[in-house]
């Protein structure tokens, strides 16, 4: 598409998590001394000027018309693997993504699905949602990022501004729990209409029966001891 | 026996068996709007998708989707599983592109270890060959289970005839006809064997005689005209506003093809034609289809021509898959000449296919999206990894999930028939739909 991103800017990181020991393994006679390792998880963090290739125009344009109306929309703007994720405020997710839709210098006509990603560890922002938005007139992509807490599962509904958000809210609300407000009907998509609770949270279990050989079994893939 | 009860929209007969003289007797003098279930089992919707119809004589008023019969949960399964073995996941989505699926995943895994442009040469043509072959089964099957649900059931015949050949390279090259695994992180899993070359290019001759007579057989048909053209009509503000990508989208007319305007894997260097047309109905869809297969029939060409001995993984040991896989005497397994290397001379390569089988490689903390051109349109991965060697999340943008929000665009207004046609015309695999 364009040239890589030059990896000279300052980036912060973002912890989400700290795990401690090794091999799932706590409170046993482990010698090995992995288990008293403590490492440290985190993710791209904001990223400061230049960004590189189109990003630094598509980010002057949206600031520059989130300016002129006083909404303070975007969190932070995350350049990564030469991609650009801009974190939106849920208040005004709504703004953000018109104004990337309609401007003429942005035009993201198509969006191209809504997703979720659960952090259960990164307090206070558990739930992402991840909206993936494509320019066909200027051959770009931009990928927005917004944030809920656990307790507030609450992000605006991208359906009156790309109506084939619909089914992809749906199946974000059935995995995650996540209430788009303002989508014309919320309802389970893949899992039968009266499931009970959200399977692609991190707190769901895998399921999976337990396969039984001769005098041993195998647990399922999420019970079982796993070595990293 | 049909029962009556009361709804907010009137009195509602459910008809489960029986007389319909029994239904008309009980429903004298109500309205004529009948809701059918073409529930998820039905020869002629693709899969298990269930539409929902409300229907006024023969015209459909509302047409409405339903899904997630298929749902296996490959995402959630793929967090407890390696990103190599997330290969073999994610071949099961769409099972009639498994190599799309593959390539989209591994190049967003390739993307997230920075490795994108170390693939080697060899293993890039592999990919874009292997791909296109991909590319024509995929057509074949949806013109010839097309072309059995509106009744011409020679066109399946000769699809699935069409397919074998093509089946027979796939298993010549990974071994499996399907859910192959063959494009891992890095490359592919294993060189191409010896003559297969010719053994494409015979196909490629004998593919070319067979798709201009199934072309001859449907093209230009006065059923098959009168059932297309005119169907299905979405044009390019409905298709923009519901996200549509592939055939549907290229039948507004406008050329949009991930492989031509954000090229991957070297596209760039290929000569070939986006094909479309300005229709906008099932005909123009089918014809498309038609086309896009002769197209991938040139790049296979191209492909062959620049073949050239070579490595087809990374060099990075830590990352590349170790072992080759050959036929043994007692089936399929890693080949001999790997095991003598690493039982017998290379301790380092014994630790490298020892991590990287029980373990996997890590993959640096961070998220990326890549999206290739699959038969359907736009197929994306999204994967998200906190520098584990599991992945922590993968979301699949999949073309036909979205495409079938299109249902009731395409299908209301016009009769019961055409929803037929509509629906064949999306090309739906309900593996990847549901995942």
């Amino acid at each position: 598409m364009t040239e890589p991103v030059v990896p000279e800017q300052r980036r912060e990181l973002h912890v989400i998590d700290v795990r401690t020991g090794s091999f799932n393994v706590t409170g046993s006679g482990d010698t090995s001394g992995f288990a008293g390792l403590t490492r440290q998880i985190a993710m791209p963090g904001a990223t400061s000027r230049p960004f590189g290739s189109y990003f630094d125009g598509l980010a002057d344009v949206l600031f520059a018309r989130l300016n002129e109306r006083d909404i303070d929309g975007v969190e932070h703007v995350v350049v990564d693997r030469n991609e650009l994720t801009i974190f939106v405020r849920r208040e005004h997710a709504l703004d953000v993504a018109r104004i990337l839709r309609d401007d003429e210098q942005l035009r993201f006509e198509m969006c191209l699905g809504v997703s979720g990603v659960h952090y259960p560890s990164d307090a206070g922002r558990e739930l992402h949602v991840i909206v993936n938005l494509l320019s066909m007139t200027h051959n770009r992509r931009v990928r927005l990022e917004i944030v809920a807490p656990d307790a507030d599962p609450h992000v605006p509904s991208m359906v009156p501004l790309w109506p084939n958000a619909d089914w992809h809210e749906r199946e974000t609300w059935d995995f995650f729990g996540i209430v788009f407000d303002g989508h014309p009907g919320l309802t389970r998509i893949m899992m039968p209409d009266d499931w009970p609770g959200h399977p692609q949270r991190k707190d769901y279990p895998l399921g999976g029966i337990d396969v039984e050989f001769k005098g041993a079994t195998n647990a399922a893939p999420d019970t079982r001891r796993s070595y990293s | 026996m049909s029962t009556g009860y009361e709804t907010t929209e009137g009195r509602v007969h459910t008809v489960i068996g029986g007389d319909w003289d029994n239904v008309y007797a009980a429903a004298e003098g109500a309205k004529e709007k009948v809701v059918v279930n073409m529930g998820p089992q039905h020869p002629s919707t693709h899969g298990v998708l269930r539409m929902i119809l409300e229907l006024e004589g023969e015209t459909v008023t509302e047409a409405r989707g339903a899904i997630g019969y298929l749902h296996t949960g490959i995402e959630k399964t793929m967090e407890y599983r390696s990103f190599t073995q997330g290969v073999t996941l994610v071949t099961r989505m769409d099972y009639l592109t498994q190599f799309f699926n593959e390539t989209a995943y591994c190049m967003s895994v390739e993307k997230l270890l920075g490795i994108e442009e170390q693939i080697p040469e060899r293993a890039r043509v592999i990919r874009v060959m292997i791909m296109e072959l991909n590319r024509i089964n995929s057509h074949l099957v949806a013109l010839g289970t097309g072309g059995m649900e509106l009744g011409a059931l020679t066109a399946m015949t000769n699809g699935f005839r069409d397919r074998e050949i093509i089946l027979d390279i796939f298993e010549a090259i990974t071994g499996l006809r399907m859910n192959n695994a063959y494009i891992r992180p890095g490359g592919v899993a294993n060189d191409l064997p010896a003559g297969i070359e010719t053994m494409i290019s015979d196909a490629i001759k004998q593919l070319r005689v067979n798709m201009r007579d199934n072309g001859n057989m449907l093209i230009d048909n006065p059923i098959w005209t009168k059932r297309n053209i005119g169907t299905g009509y979405l044009d390019l503000t409905a298709c923009i506003a519901l996200g549509v990508t592939g055939p549907l989208l290229r039948a507004t007319g406008l050329p949009w093809d991930l492989r031509k305007t954000q090229p991957y894997l070297g596209y760039e260097t290929y000569e070939f034609d986006v094909i479309t047309e300005n229709t906008c109905d099932n005909y123009a869809r089918f014809l498309i289809r038609v086309r896009e297969m002769e197209e991938s029939l040139k790049i296979v060409e191209q492909c062959l021509d620049r073949l050239r001995p070579g490595a087809v993984m990374v060099d990075d040991k830590r990352i590349a898959w170790p072992a080759q896989l050959q036929v043994g005497s007692d089936g399929q397994g890693n080949s001999l000449e790997h095991i003598r290397k690493i039982m017998g001379t290379s301790m380092e390569s014994l630790i490298h296919h020892f991590k990287l089988v029980t373990e996997g490689f890590t993959v640096p903390a961070g998220q990326a999206y890549v999206g290739i051109e699959s038969p359907k349109g736009e197929i994306g991965a999204h994967v998200v990894s906190d520098g584990g060697t599991r992945p922590y999340r993968v979301h699949f943008r999949e073309p036909s999930f979205n495409n079938l929000q299109t249902i009731p665009t395409l299908c209301e207004g016009g009769m019961v028939a055409d929803v037929i046609a509509s629906v064949a015309s999306i090309d739906p695999v309900m593996g990847g739909v549901d995942r």
